[in-house]
């Protein structure tokens, strides 16, 4: 079985020189790092708040928290991942205030190991995406990654989507390696286990009938 | 090897950072587990899926919109000079 290619590659090699223009107040030039990452950063803040506008407003103001803390970027990391570290607090202050009456912390003490054990093992179709047209995968998906604690959440993101590296993880958040690890594999295993309900093999002549996108064991 | 480790290691088999005795033990593993290879093949698809599915794009107008709000703020605070935070 083939391993899981990164989807992000090297950053472009003018990125310390775009970095050190801005710092010295070009602002074309911090504007042309926000073409580079804005979309990035829209959907990290999103996947975090859950909410289109709170999405939107980290955007700006992580962007701008940036720019005014240029100075304090050393450069011994990608500037992309100092990024990242900003806009993944603030995203996390807003879901804080959003939800008040839930703690919420990407240091949350995850369960026991019970909790990422593989209960459904049934093999899925060949092209399971192919079952539901795109809004409904769209639900399907959305619904599903929603439903993981903040903290499984973001390292998913960080790493599976937006192609950090492990280390690259860590760093924007603030955890340990191991601690990144333990994270993704939970994250992953939970995914796949809400997600084998939508995606399963149906055999012929006993065709189940599909679970509702909304319907989540959640 | 049980389940139990093989499932300990899939995190850094699927991203290919094992040494090669211990993958050469998860693919002996999975030759004979029809449960492992099934949960190891369907988290691939899950990441695949999620990599893929481009949900969250932001939209171009809207791009267009937050990024003029920005520039415009940092036009503002290199006039006021740098911003204690």
């Amino acid at each position: 079985m083939s391993t899981i290619q990164p989807k992000i590659g090297e950053p472009v090699s003018d990125e310390l020189a775009l970095v050190q223009a801005a710092k010295s107040g070009d602002v074309e030039a911090f504007e042309e790092l926000v073409r580079r990452y804005d979309r990035n950063v829209f959907r990290i803040a999103q996947h975090i708040t859950q909410n289109r506008e709170d999405a939107e407003d980290v955007v700006q103001d992580a962007f701008l928290k940036a720019y005014s803390n240029l100075h304090q970027f050393q450069g011994q990391s990608k500037f992309y991942t100092w990024l990242v570290r900003i806009a993944v607090n603030e995203a996390l202050m807003r879901l804080r205030r959003r939800r008040p009456e839930r703690m919420v912390s990407l240091d949350e003490e995850v369960k026991t190991e019970e909790d990422s054990l593989p209960r459904e093992v049934a093999d899925w179709s060949p092209n399971p995406e192919q079952q539901y047209n795109q809004a409904e995968l769209r639900d399907i998906l959305t619904r599903t990654i929603q439903g993981l604690p903040a903290s499984f959440r973001t390292v998913f993101v960080l790493r599976d989507v937006e192609g950090l590296s492990t280390e690259e993880t860590a760093e924007a958040l603030d955890l340990s390696i191991p601690a990144v690890k333990s994270r993704l594999l939970r994250a992953r295993l939970q995914l796949r286990e809400r997600l084998s309900r939508f995606f399963q093999r149906r055999e012929n002549g006993k065709e189940k009938e599909k679970p509702e996108p909304g319907d989540t064991d959640q | 090897m049980k389940c139990q480790e093989f499932l300990s290691e899939l995190t850094n088999y699927l991203d290919g950072v094992i040494d090669a005795r211990t993958k050469a033990e998860l693919e002996d593993h999975l030759a004979w587990c029809h449960n492992c290879y099934v949960v190891c093949d369907t988290t691939k698809k899950t990441i695949e899926i999620y990599r893929d599915s481009q949900l969250y794009e932001l939209p171009e107008d809207l791009r267009t919109r937050l990024r003029s709000a920005i520039v415009s703020k940092c036009h503002g605070r290199k006039k006021s000079g740098p911003e204690r935070v």
